[in-house]
């Protein structure tokens, strides 16, 4: 088996545990701490990546100027790197000044179907000697021979590995292996899988992709992300060292930059399978709207788990927060219809 | 009446097609060159059933044979039209830039026609560019201390052709630049989303903007004068959202259904920049020809 490269996005995901409100302080205390733990790479920024700073999504608590010259210094092992999703960030306005900044890593992602989106940033960033990746987005909501064409786009842009997000955490394990095995069977590059827990699957679906093939794990310390939370990588490096499978990573440390950094300073809540994420992932909904839907489901006064199942029979993609407000106030005007029409019934 | 102006379109992709069956219609315009580089490609097959004259020189044919317009059409991309533009002018065309190169002076018909028909190259910023800035130019014109607009475009996926997404990022950042240019913001954002759903979703655009203290009824009605000076040229273009204000922000969602001409009423992202063409060369060959714009 290829050697695993771990990507921890516990400073990215993260971000949308605590709308995206991570304070440099933290970053830098984490990288430093978590710098010879042997990851191969930490991701920092927007849970949507760069650019994605907005109304629509949650406004960061610092620039990403502040947040990558914090994370900069500390990682000297650990490659820094960042995610973006065309049609958020552009080249000019966030991946060029991140390059300036010193980011080694680019993922570029979108949603699962769409991979053609990604060429010119990819190709950006394999021109300025950067190693990119393509992420596909929401990788549940495509099969696996189209998964297979997206991924293989990328790989003819210049893509040095593609790694498949079960956003929503709505994949099953037989899922995982099928979609994995299909595109390793075809694609020269890495590929990884990122998994979420609503339907605390997202160790299951980890294993079943580095058995099939996957050598890009890419998770979150203490499994801290957006909805569920992710596939918690300390977990995963105790129970690959009990398969006997090398990893390179320092277990200890990874528990202990945990226990000091990530429980006590990140956290604001616990990040687990509520009603609300479990409703999400059979719905197929991406795991980052939860914040947004309880909000909108507060102020319409209606049930957070019909908008999920609505949203979900929308097919919505990642970066539509704009459909909750919209599928709240349909789902409140069709309560009331409801509630005349019953009136009107019990009259006649 | 007098004689229509010819015009020649320049990229057979979507937006070509939706543009050759709108000048189709028009009393003003007759299109004489519909030019790309594939014969074959679903646009030129189409336009070539349609009787059109067609060409796989691009803007070669142009070069060739210059007195087969007055306005041009370039639909193709950022990129090509950098090479386009200088060209057109040195062949003294009125340019109507599709393409979000932002060579041109940027046009939003229904903020700054006047001013354009003064230029020479036009450049109709991006769909969601022609449904969101008419917007947060209105609520700017309400409230000139709103001190950031985002807007957020979602189009179908099956609308967005191979170009559209080939220029994804110029896409995003020229709507930006846009919303700034037009409304003065000092900050500005644009989420561009492509949504593969199945059947297309309708295309469909959130404007937020951060206004301490806004007047909610003044901005209701701003916003739907608006929406009637846009019908007069896209017909479909629907507020679907009034303003609302919650979270320290003013919330407001615009949709638009396309009239079917190339590509089934989804996509009405074709219809909106499109529309805002054939609107401005319209404008263009009445003004030539003396009738009043008004």
């Amino acid at each position: 088996m290829d050697k695993l490269r771990f990507f921890d996005a516990t400073l990215r995901d993260g971000s949308h545990a605590n709308a995206h409100q991570i304070s440099t302080d933290c970053i830098s205390n984490y990288c430093r701490a978590i710098d010879d733990a042997g990851l191969y790479a930490v991701i920092v920024g927007h849970g949507n990546g760069l650019g994605a700073s907005s109304l629509q999504v949650g406004l960061s608590l610092h620039t990403e100027e502040e947040m990558l010259s914090s994370a900069k210094p500390q990682l000297k092992k650990t490659r820094l790197g960042v995610f973006l999703i065309p049609g958020f960030g552009t080249i000019h306005d966030h991946i060029e000044p991140a390059i300036a900044q010193g980011v080694q890593l680019v993922k570029v992602g979108c949603h699962c179907t769409e991979a053609d989106v990604t060429k010119q940033h990819i190709e950006y960033v394999r021109a300025h000697d950067v190693e990119a990746y393509g992420v596909l987005m929401m990788s549940h909501m495509a099969d696996p021979e189209r998964l297979l064409l997206e991924a293989k786009k990328m790989e003819s842009y210049g893509a040095i590995g593609v790694i498949l997000m079960d956003s929503a955490g709505a994949m099953l394990p037989s899922q995982v292996t099928d979609r994995i095995n299909r595109i390793v069977s075809e694609c020269k590059i890495h590929i990884g899988f990122h998994g979420h827990n609503n339907m605390s699957l997202a160790m299951a679906n980890t294993l079943a992709a580095i058995n099939a093939g996957a050598t890009i794990v890419d998770g979150t310390l203490h499994g801290f992300g957006a909805g569920a939370g992710n596939c918690q990588l300390e977990v995963l490096c105790g129970i690959l060292q009990k398969m006997n499978v090398e990893t390179g990573l320092d277990f200890y440390r990874l528990l202990d930059v945990c226990d000091s950094i990530v429980v006590p300073y990140l956290q604001k809540k616990p990040v687990e399978i509520t009603s609300l994420s479990l409703v999400g992932g059979i719905s197929g909904v991406f795991s980052g709207f939860t914040e947004h839907i309880k909000k909108a489901a507060l102020r319409f006064n209606v049930d957070p788990r019909d908008i999920f199942v609505e949203l979900g029979k929308r097919k919505v993609v990642g970066g539509q927060e704009d459909m909750i407000v919209d599928v709240a106030m349909n789902l409140a005007q069709r309560a009331r219809k409801d509630d005349i029409s019953f009136l009107m019934e019990s009259l006649l | 009446m007098p004689a229509k102006t010819k015009v020649a379109i320049i990229g057979t992709g979507n937006i070509g097609a939706d543009l050759l069956v709108k000048i189709r219609r028009s009393s003003f315009l007759e299109c004489s060159l519909f030019a790309g580089r594939n014969l074959d490609s679903p646009g030129m097959r189409f336009a070539a059933s349609i009787g059109s004259r067609i060409s796989d020189r691009s803007i070669n044919a142009i070069i060739e044979d210059p007195s087969c317009c007055e306005i041009v059409f370039d639909a193709t991309s950022a990129g090509i039209h950098m090479e386009h533009a200088p060209i057109l002018k040195d062949l003294g065309k009125y340019t109507i830039d599709l393409t979000p190169s932002k060579i041109g002076c940027m046009c939003i018909p229904v903020i700054n026609a006047e001013v354009c028909l003064n230029e020479r190259n036009v450049n109709l910023v991006t769909c969601g560019g022609q449904a969101t800035v008419p917007l947060a130019y209105a609520i700017s014109m309400i409230h000139p201390e709103v001190e950031y607009i985002e807007v957020v475009a979602s189009i179908s996926s099956r609308s967005a052709g191979p170009g559209t997404r080939a220029n994804i990022d110029e896409f995003t950042q020229t709507t930006k630049d846009a919303l700034q240019y037009f409304t003065g913001v000092p900050k500005a954002k644009t989420i561009i989303i492509l949504n593969p759903a199945e059947p297309p979703i309708l295309m469909r655009n959130t404007i937020y903007a951060v206004i301490p203290k806004p007047d909610i009824e003044s901005l209701r009605l701003a916003v739907r004068q608006m929406e009637m000076r846009i019908q007069h040229y896209v017909p479909g273009y629907r507020v679907i959202m009034d303003p609302i204000f919650e979270n320290g922000r003013v919330t407001t969602m615009v949709q638009v259904t396309g009239l079917g001409d190339y590509l089934p009423p989804y996509s009405g992202n074709l219809d909106i920049i499109t529309c805002a063409a054939v609107h401005i060369a319209e404008m263009f060959a009445r003004k030539k020809e003396g009738i009043n714009n008004g």
